[in-house]
């Protein structure tokens, strides 16, 4: 198959309120191929998981989907029955969240809740599925898998739970992995580990994945693309090596030079005047406008929409273009 | 030894160079075990060695960042500093003054060492009352010291707000009115309220997005710079502590393994650990530098290895690391807890 695994077009997410209906995602639309790794940035509130919870259908109510489409292999997935959504969830599409231990049942043996979702998904018997669920646990690197299969998820360090819940999502052979924070929770040390696991396996398995994270470090290690989201919509997508290193919208550049890097040699680190705006006051026009430096009277009014700029595409009037250097 | 006792507002003539030392600092928890437990262990309480034997001193208006992974002890020795826990043995100084032994002596010398030390916490959603408003948040300190008459409040309290960048009006809000960033913004305008000499960050930036991490972290180094203030900065997070810190220490399982001026520590570690730390750290503007793979996890500080805590993860270990453990030993301008190095191996 050649068309994108992935569709998401013009989706649009919105929260009934008392003081009215707020728009937390408007308009976001992005595709993923087979096997390949998305990454998805932006700042808390930007609506990153709230993109990757309406893909799986596990919005939280009062929040809707209230326009768009998702597709899977060019079949909607957006208006399922609730019964053939949940089918789908862990079998087509593997969730690994931020905290392991909140996404672990903390009454049953890590063996027991692999069994249970390797049975409901695949067509095994209570052996073979034990068999494959101790397989399951050592590809994740998880030392003497049989011996942990008999222990509850509070016997694990929070590693080798992240560990588990990596093996839960793709016990069903997913073809689309979403990973939203997969590594936040984690030190460092270990959060390396992790992503090295995540992205081998999943390449293994010749899975997709969606990773949501804030974490510029972990995109750029791990993804093929990313989308830069602010205020609820997608403002610059490209190759990440592009984003990175040539970003064309304003907030992308703010962004990349706040993060800290150890090329520096100290001294300060550049800043983003403001802070990302409230639902309720996302301003007119382009959102990013009031933190903008090159913000003119365009963008005060007029909202620019995704444009191919160079090698990234990016919605903005005025994007950075740099002479073709490098 | 001139903390007990002392009145603390007695302040060497010149200025002393150092203002905050910490001296064999350790603290041990003792777990509560049921006594079934511990009849069939035939063991007593179990206990674990949060802190164990730290020593360092904080020049004056100088910043100490301590870097480790959860666990490692770095938020216990931050509250042993400031007073919120009493060591187990060891002393923690300010200023020439004895923390714990001050703290709970006699009422008007404790109050006068609170305010000279103040401390962030890490979740600024946890650590502002929800139903205070931002007035009072800021003002309390400097009531409930005496520094101010209650009238004088609004105008000490704009001042702060409007020195950590928020806006007078800001007052007659609540916390969950505000961001992250800004409630951090607000976490820090009360902690420097009483115009405190010795600043305790723990984990100041890492419940906020990066570019707000960037906003808060420059404005701790300008308050800092400004005010002179000596600082003690917990992170796990070894780049953002190259923003901020003058020397860093490295943490493991309690005890300092490394302890290094920051060009030092980043150009040349010396201790395998402090390298594996590095090598893991993502980093953006390095492209395709792969990172290293990290071997294994913390240990359970319940039952640390025996030798240097540090040998079942360290690639140079040999029969010593796992007998005998290191001490803290100088090496050029750093300290550094390590046979391999000590030895020349490294």
């Amino acid at each position: 198959m050649t068309g994108p695994l992935l569709e998401v077009r013009e989706l649009c997410v919105e929260f009934p309120t008392r003081r009215g209906t707020l728009r937390a995602l408007d308009g976001v639309s992005f595709d993923i191929a087979p096997g390949e790794i998305l990454g998805i940035v932006g700042e808390s509130g930007a609506g990153k998981s709230l993109t990757g919870a309406a893909i799986i259908g596990l919005l939280e109510p009062p929040g809707r989907v209230c326009g768009g489409q998702i597709l899977l292999e060019g079949q909607r997935i957006d208006d399922l029955p609730r019964e053939s959504m949940r089918r789908l969830r862990g079998k087509q599409i593997g969730a690994i969240f931020q905290d392991p231990l909140t996404s672990l049942n903390p009454l049953y043996t890590v063996g027991r809740q692999l069994v249970e979702t390797l049975r409901t998904h695949l067509p095994l018997s209570a052996a073979q599925a034990r068999e494959r669920a101790i397989e399951l646990l050592r590809q994740t690197g998880i030392p003497a898998p049989e011996a942990r299969m008999a222990q509850y998820p509070h016997e694990f360090s929070g590693g080798m739970r992240q560990r588990v819940v990596i093996a839960l999502a793709l016990a069903g052979e997913p073809k689309l992995v979403i990973a939203d924070e997969p590594t936040t929770a984690l030190d460092v040390a270990v959060q390396a580990q992790i992503i090295r696991l995540l992205r081998g396996l999943t390449q293994a398995q010749g899975a997709s994945v969606m990773l949501i994270t804030h974490d510029m470090g972990v995109i750029a290690e791990t993804c093929d693309r990313v989308a830069v989201m602010y205020a609820g919509r997608i403002v610059e997508i490209g190759p990440v090596a592009e984003v990175i290193h040539h970003p064309a919208h304003p907030y992308t550049v703010g962004l990349m030079a706040s993060v800290p890097s150890l090329a520096d040699t100290g001294g300060r680190l550049a800043q983003i005047p403001g802070a990302l705006p409230r639902l309720d006051e996302i301003p007119a026009g382009c959102a990013f406008h009031p933190r903008c430096p090159k913000a003119s009277q365009r963008c005060r009014d007029e909202r620019p929409e995704l444009a191919l700029v160079q090698r990234t595409r990016a919605a903005c009037w005025w994007p950075i273009v740099k002479s073709a250097a490098a | 030894m001139t903390g007990h006792g002392a009145p603390a507002f007695d302040r060497p003539a010149t200025p002393a160079t150092v203002a905050v030392e910490a001296r064999g600092l350790t603290k041990t928890f003792v777990l509560h075990t049921p006594w079934t437990d511990r009849l069939l262990r035939r063991g007593g309480p179990r206990r674990i060695h949060a802190v164990d034997d730290v020593s360092f001193t904080i020049a004056r208006g100088r910043t100490l960042a301590l870097v480790g992974e959860s666990g490692c002890g770095k938020s216990t020795l931050a509250r042993l500093m400031v007073g919120l826990e009493t060591p187990t043995s060891g002393t923690a100084w300010v200023d020439r003054v004895d923390v714990a032994a001050t703290l709970s002596g006699p009422e008007d010398a404790a109050c006068a060492l609170r305010r000279r030390m103040q401390m962030i916490f890490q979740d600024p959603y946890a650590s502002l009352d929800p139903r205070w408003r931002i007035g009072n948040i800021v003002a309390e300190p400097l009531l409930e010291q005496g520094l101010i008459l209650r009238t004088q409040a609004p105008a000490r309290v704009a001042a702060l707000l409007a020195s950590v960048g928020l806006q007078g009006a800001d007052v007659r809000l609540f916390p969950h009115q505000f961001s992250g960033g800004q409630r951090q913004r607000i976490s820090i305008a009360r902690a420097i309220a009483t115009g405190p000499e010795f600043l305790v960050c723990d984990e100041p930036t890492s419940a906020l997005d990066v570019s707000v991490q960037a906003q808060v972290l420059n404005l701790l180094v300008d308050l800092q710079r400004e005010r002179v203030l000596s600082c003690l900065f917990i992170s796990h997070n070894l780049v953002v502590v190259r923003y901020v810190a003058d020397d860093v220490g490295v943490m493991y399982l309690g005890r300092i393994v490394e302890l290094a001026p920051k060009a030092e520590l980043f150009v040349a570690p010396r201790h395998p650990y402090t390298h594996m730390l590095l090598a893991a750290v993502p980093d953006l503007r390095s492209p395709g530098r792969e990172r290293a793979p990290v071997l294994g996890e913390v240990p359970d500080p319940l039952a640390p290895p025996p030798g240097c805590a540090f040998h079942p993860r360290c690639p140079h270990a040999n029969e010593r690391c796992r007998v005998e453990r290191p001490a803290l030993l100088p090496s050029g301008a750093v300290q550094v807890a390590c046979h391999a190095v000590q030895e020349g191996r490294l």
